[in-house]
């Protein structure tokens, strides 16, 4: 007997018990909705973190301030004025696995510009920033060294500042207020998305380090010039650790710390930090595909009990084929269709319902969301798996009756 | 004469029930030869009915022995009698045994499903299996949309679609009125008249009649087997069945 005909004998059985064909589905269809929901929910916080670490580089390493300890209460690292720009230039000077080192002032103010106002952080920074922090400029152009010599007011704005101030117009050559410093806007930052924190990495300004310090924050020349961190990138194939551990000798010698004394900084290896991050999502992700599998094999069983229902309730039919001569394989194949054709029906509804409920949850959740070729093949193989796996032992309980007894039953 | 078709030894089975043993068949001796028309009669629960499945290969011998146009049938794999079922064998069931809810000419086709006959050959065979049994136009409707007397005719037509060399019926008028049974009975005769051999039980004289030979049955065991000299004619008698349950033109005048 061919698969053709078997497939119709199938839908034809199909078809004459439909709420119960439907229900049946029911199971399979939820369960491969919720695997592949999960796997896009799950591999799309994955992507995210993948992308952040793209984003920031694989090798990057933030120089903070230490804690302080105040009253036997230690402080959050940088409570502590320690670090200076002087610190982050040594650091590029002296190590030579060291591609970029970039000293950062930080500050947040209101700015008005364009058609509206926008209140934003602003870095202060030094050329090096930009190739330490993979920022990349779309329009116009970057500042360079002279520029921060000359605390040059001009000021780079990133996509969500410039889209808040000048909607669709070009900003590049447009004056700006930055705390009431006017500012010459001479480029635009290329996109970076939402932070690990889901905060958006393009709501920023970034001017010369000199200039935030002396005409917006306001810190007078005679004070020590101290910065917020340092921001620094290995160079590709240098040991992480070998370097960290270079920067942090050279911070000790600068800072005169004694050998039994603590750091007076804190070094960030960010990269780990995301790998962990990462390696956390991923289990999750697995977490929520296994759970989501159980309503599979829910889904599974309940062929199984439909199927052997329905090799019961068709005794007699089973009886009359093989008094026509249907072997038991004719009978095995015709159950085991049947069975697979309910589980991959059900397994297709399942996966148009598992994309558009990924699409939903993307749209209205604003979660990240991945949509794979892989999960959907896997679930069509798995609902055909089950199917298999779950209709097998009805089939051969059909395919194992006798003409006689089965034409007999009642 | 060559060989008979039907050879039976000391055929016997039994069942056991609940710690006792029913003996259904207690050692039939018979010879069928190709073309004849045997109704097999006999009481209740005298095995007639046990003795067409094993003539049938739906169901195995306890004891004994059954060759089936010299072939030795008693010891095939359950594969082997399921071939010799849909290559030799046509069987007609008291109760039809059609599938429901699935159109006459497939129901006519379904032995050829299991003999990788393809499509198109199977709806032709079964097309004309069932012009043969006057039923032409029905092919399309369901069983439950045929009357008994039309089903029992997709049923034969089902039986004879793969060119059997045996038609088994097991009162197969058990459920139909005496003038379908007698159209029925027609039908076996037109068939047996073309050289068809057909084992039919019974337990209707009226019915028997229609056969050549009559082998009665009784505890398990044979007890008569004699040939009817003048069988009936079951068209002929149709015919009259017809024309006398129609009111007689100008009876009413
Ligand atoms: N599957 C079975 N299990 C137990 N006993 C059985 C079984 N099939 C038949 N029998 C017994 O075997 C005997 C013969 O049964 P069989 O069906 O052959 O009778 P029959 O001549 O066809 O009767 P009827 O005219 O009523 O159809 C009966 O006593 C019956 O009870
Ligand atoms: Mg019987």
């Amino acid at each position: 007997m061919n698969v053709l005909a078997s497939i119709r004998i199938a839908l034809r059985a199909l078809r004459i018990n439909k709420l119960r064909s439907a229900l049946t589905m029911l199971g399979i269809i939820i369960g491969v909705a919720a695997v592949i929901t999960m796997i896009a929910v799950g591999s799309g916080a994955q992507q995210r973190i993948e992308d952040q670490i793209k984003g920031l580089g694989t090798n990057l390493i933030i120089l903070m301030p230490g804690s302080t300890t105040a009253g036997g209460v230690r402080m959050g690292a940088g409570s502590r004025n320690t670090l200076t720009e002087e610190d982050g230039y040594a650091i590029q000077r002296d190590i030579p696995g060291v591609q970029a080192s970039a000293p950062t002032l930080r500050g947040t103010g209101q700015v008005v510009g364009g058609s509206g106002n926008w209140s934003t952080v602003f870095y202060g920074v030094t050329p090096e920033y930009f190739e330490a922090r993979n920022w990349v400029v779309a329009e116009g152009k970057g500042f360079d060294m002279a520029d921060v010599t000359g605390a040059a007011k001009v000021a780079l704005l990133g996509d969500t500042v410039a889209r808040s101030l000048f909607g669709d117009a070009d900003p590049v050559g447009q004056v700006i207020r930055i705390r009431t410093v006017p500012f010459t806007v001479i480029g635009v930052l290329e996109r970076k998305g939402q932070s690990l924190g889901g905060q958006d990495q393009d709501d920023v300004i970034l001017m010369p380090i000199s200039t935030a310090r002396k005409r917006v924050l306001g810190q007078g020349a005679g004070r020590l010039r101290t910065v917020g961190s340092v921001s620094i990138k290995v160079r590709d194939g240098e040991d992480m650790k070998e370097v960290e551990g270079q920067i942090r000798e050279l911070m000790r010698q600068r800072h005169r710390i004694q050998q039994d004394r603590e750091d007076d900084f804190t070094l960030r290896n960010l990269s780990e930090v995301l790998a962990t991050r990462e390696e956390s999502s991923r289990i999750m992700g697995l977490l929520l595909a296994a759970v989501a599998s159980v309503s599979l094999l829910v889904g599974g069983i309940g062929i199984m009990n439909i199927m052997l229902v329905s090799v019961t309730e068709r005794t007699r039919e089973i009886g009359l084929r093989m008094a026509v001569g249907a072997r038991g394989r004719d009978i095995l194949t015709q159950f085991l269709v049947e069975a697979i054709t309910l589980a991959l029906i059900g397994g297709l509804l399942g996966i148009v319902l598992g994309l558009g409920g990924s699409l939903a949850i993307g749209h209205f959740a604003g979660w990240p969301i991945h949509l794979g070729m892989e999960p959907v093949a896997l679930s069509v193989g798995f609902a055909a798996a089950i199917g298999i796996f779950f209709g097998f032992y009805p089939a051969r309980k059909a395919s194992l009756l006798l003409p006689i007894e089965a034409l007999r039953y009642e | 004469m060559s060989t008979p078709l039907i050879v039976t030894r000391q055929l016997a089975k039994s069942y056991e029930l609940g710690g006792h043993v029913v003996h259904a068949l207690r050692g039939v001796s018979v010879e069928i030869a190709a073309g004849e028309f045997v109704a097999v009669m006999g009481p209740s629960g005298s095995g007639k009915s046990t003795f067409m499945n094993l003539l049938g290969c739906l169901d195995t011998p306890g004891s004994g022995e059954y060759l089936l146009a010299g072939e030795r049938v008693s010891g095939l794999d359950r594969d082997a009698l399921a071939a010799i079922r849909n290559r030799r064998i046509g069987f007609v069931f008291q109760s039809f045994n059609l599938l429901p809810r699935t159109p006459a000419l497939e129901n006519i086709a379904l032995p050829l499903l299991y003999c990788g006959v393809p499509a198109e050959e199977r709806e032709r065979r079964a097309a004309a299996r069932l012009a043969e049994v006057g039923l032409a136009e029905r092919g399309h409707h369901h069983p439950a949309q045929l009357s008994g007397g039309q089903q029992q005719r997709v049923a034969i037509a089902r039986a004879l679609v793969n060119d059997p060399v045996l038609i088994l019926a097991d009162e197969p008028t058990g459920a139909l009125d005496t003038l379908t049974s007698c159209e029925v009975m027609a039908l076996l005769q037109q068939l047996n008249a073309h050289g068809m051999t057909v084992v039919l039980v019974t337990h209707e004289r009226d019915i028997a009649e229609f056969a050549k030979r009559v082998i009665t049955f009784r505890d398990g065991a044979v007890v008569e087997d004699h040939a009817v000299e003048w069988p009936k004619d079951a068209a002929a008698m149709a015919e009259e069945l017809r024309t006398a349950q129609q009111p007689r033109p100008g009876a009413l005048a």
